[in-house]
């Protein structure tokens, strides 16, 4: 596991890990574009997107241009920022609470998130002032924090973070129930019950621009914190005695988890397990060191839930399965392997 | 640097784990901190590091005051190896050295040659440069007192605080570990259990129930009377023929049940 010796490797390794990771990445949004439902050969792809971004002159079919620009690229765009934020959610909670299992989904920030967004979705809570988004982000953030007061009162280890992440997601996810048997008609509720498992089929232009921003600004917070985050490895106390600001760093970064997976519930729903699962899956590739755990746990995390999305279109032919379904599928097997593993190591 | 500690005291659960101490680190000097379990000499350790919250009284470095000073500042100046540390991280012992060089670095100083220099002699300092490829979790209670060590060489600090250092090290280590110390021309400040290493400071400081009760050259401190006070036990002081240096031979004391 020893890095380049000299500084001028270094810099080359990491150009041509920057170039293959946005390469990659690339790719998985261009298969999300091609594959569905109707196949749309890669040539009406390049054709549509040389229209829309460069101003090229073709002539386009308007059903396909219509498929691919406003319906699988955004859908694509935002299964990528999401699972990138989803993953380096999950990664900085690990490594901040020093807790294998944290992630936003266990610890009921999703949870807090879902109910922020029903209460001013369908109760209306905010009066039109506060925006779904942002009803999420006061869910997330007043789930986390009761999360974290409960599991501080009953004594603060690693299974009392888990527990009182789990009370706090029923509780969350049982007001959610509640707002909707009180509040929503039948097809609002039905429609509601999709988003909760993780749906993409209403996203569009408007939410990409919310979604993408949101994930590049969080990526940023978490990599500029990456050295921050390496001297948590021996816990807060030994963190702060070699420098680092401990309280600033944990509100900055919780605040930027917050964020993002706020964000990405209020627009795709809460989805499970990539923040669990990806993070200890890239572990085993780039070791601890979160200058690399960083980018390449946002990387996989983002062309996972590419291919999430597609898996979730194509797996039954006329329907879309809710993408939470799918990486629940995935990731359940997944996190009994960690658990497995865990408890060998202990 | 000069270290000065002015009536420090911290309290938790409603008592006074250590009260009203005022102590002055000379530059270079070892001292030693003794005292039975539970008397505060991790708290103290602490206190001085600045790593407390709610802490009371004022430590001050150079004249000033560690509260005020940012925590990269501090880290710059003191380094702590606290009692019990552990990792559910897969780091390699070299990682875990390199996490030493934190306080110095920033995007504008990344990790270069002369931080993987300082590692590499701070590895080699406490014999661990053969293991510098190896997983912590791998490692034996003794080895990973030497990493905790070497991470904490590698901070290069003018204040190198030790609490129980030579806990699970075999006698070869203790013993190195008491030179190397003594040579690196920093302050230093080690909790100890074991009494005759503590005979060997510049200064003894003895901390009983959360103050520190006496404070100066461990021939002047170190009596029988305080042995059987403090520590409960009764000592027989025997010299060495080797280097006609002092030591302890300790028993329990018969009206003690
Ligand atoms: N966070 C804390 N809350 C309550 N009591 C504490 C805390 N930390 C230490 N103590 C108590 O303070 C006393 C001194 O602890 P410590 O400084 O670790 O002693 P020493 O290192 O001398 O064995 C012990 O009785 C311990 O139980
Ligand atoms: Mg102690």
């Amino acid at each position: 596991m020893k890095g380049p010796a000299s500084p001028k490797g270094l810099a080359l390794t990491v150009t041509l890990c920057v170039a293959g990771g946005l390469a990659m990445l690339l790719l998985a949004v261009l298969a999300g574009t091609v594959i569905g439902e109707a196949p749309l050969p890669l040539t009406t792809v390049g054709e549509v997107l040389a229209v829309r971004l460069f101003g090229a002159a073709h002539a386009l079919d308007p059903i396909d241009a219509g498929i691919i620009w406003n319906y699988r690229l955004p859908r694509t765009l935002v299964a990528a920022a999401c699972g990138a934020a989803l993953a380096l959610s999950g990664l900085v909670l690990q490594s901040l609470v020093r807790n294998a299992l944290a992630d936003p989904y266990l610890l009921g920030v999703s949870a807090g998130a879902s109910t922020g967004a029903v209460a001013v979705t369908i109760l209306g809570v905010g009066g039109g002032v506060i925006g779904i988004s942002s009803g999420a982000f006061i869910g997330a953030a007043l789930a986390f924090a009761l999360v974290a007061a409960l599991a501080r009162a009953a004594g603060g280890g690693s299974a009392q973070m888990v527990l009182a992440g789990i009370a706090g997601s029923q509780l969350f996810n049982a007001l959610t129930s509640f707002f909707i048997a009180k509040s929503a008609n039948a097809e609002q509720a039905r429609g509601i019950m999709f988003w909760l498992l993780g749906n993409l089929s209403g996203v569009r232009w408007p939410d990409v621009s919310l979604a993408v921003p949101v994930a590049v600004a969080g990526f940023l917070a978490c990599l500029i914190h990456a050295r921050a985050l390496d001297a948590f490895s021996f816990g807060r106390e030994s963190a702060a005695a070699l420098g680092v600001p401990v309280r600033r760093v944990q509100l900055l970064l919780i605040g930027a988890v917050t964020l993002m997976t706020a964000v990405m519930v209020s627009l795709v729903g809460a989805i499970g397990f990539v923040g669990l699962v990806i993070p200890h899956a890239v572990r085993f590739v780039t070791g601890p060191r979160h200058f690399r755990l960083i980018p390449a746990s946002a990387l996989t995390g983002a062309v996972f839930l590419i291919a999430a999305d597609i898996v979730s279109r194509m797996l039954i032919a006329g329907q879309v399965v809710p993408i939470g379904v799918v990486t629940a599928l995935v990731g359940a097997p997944a996190f009994a392997l960690i658990l497995i593993r865990n408890r060998v190591q202990a | 640097m000069r270290v000065e500690a002015q009536g420090i005291g911290w309290h938790a659960s409603g008592r006074g784990i250590v009260e009203g101490v005022d102590l002055v680190l000379e530059p270079g000097e070892t001292f030693g901190l003794i005292g039975p379990n539970g008397s505060g000499k991790s708290t103290l350790l602490r206190l001085i590091a600045g790593l407390l919250p709610r802490a009371e009284g004022q430590v001050l470095l150079d004249g000033r005051p560690i509260h005020r000073m940012p925590r990269r500042e501090i880290a710059q100046r003191i380094a702590l190896v606290a009692q019990h540390a552990d990792t559910t991280d897969t780091l390699s012992v070299r990682d875990a050295v390199e996490l030493g060089r934190t306080p110095w670095l920033s995007a504008f100083a990344p990790f270069g040659p002369e931080d993987r220099q300082i590692v590499d002699e701070a590895l080699a300092a406490v014999e661990i440069a053969h293991l510098a490829g190896q997983r912590w979790h791998s490692l034996s209670g003794g080895e990973r007192q030497r990493v905790q060590i070497a991470k904490a060489l590698a901070q290069k600090p003018r204040l190198l605080m030790l609490d129980e250092p030579t806990n699970h090290l075999d006698i070869h280590h203790q013993l190195s570990l008491l030179r190397l110390v003594g040579g690196l021309g920093m302050t230093v400040v080690m909790a100890l259990h074991d009494l005759n290493q503590a005979m060997g400071c510049d200064r003894v400081g003895v901390m009983q129930a959360g103050r520190m009760i006496a404070c100066g050259p461990p021939a002047e401190v170190i009596s029988p009377g305080l042995l059987s006070e403090t520590f409960r036990v009764g000592a027989s002081c025997l010299t060495d023929p080797r280097d006609q240096s002092l030591l302890y031979r300790f028993h329990i004391l018969e009206n003690d049940r």
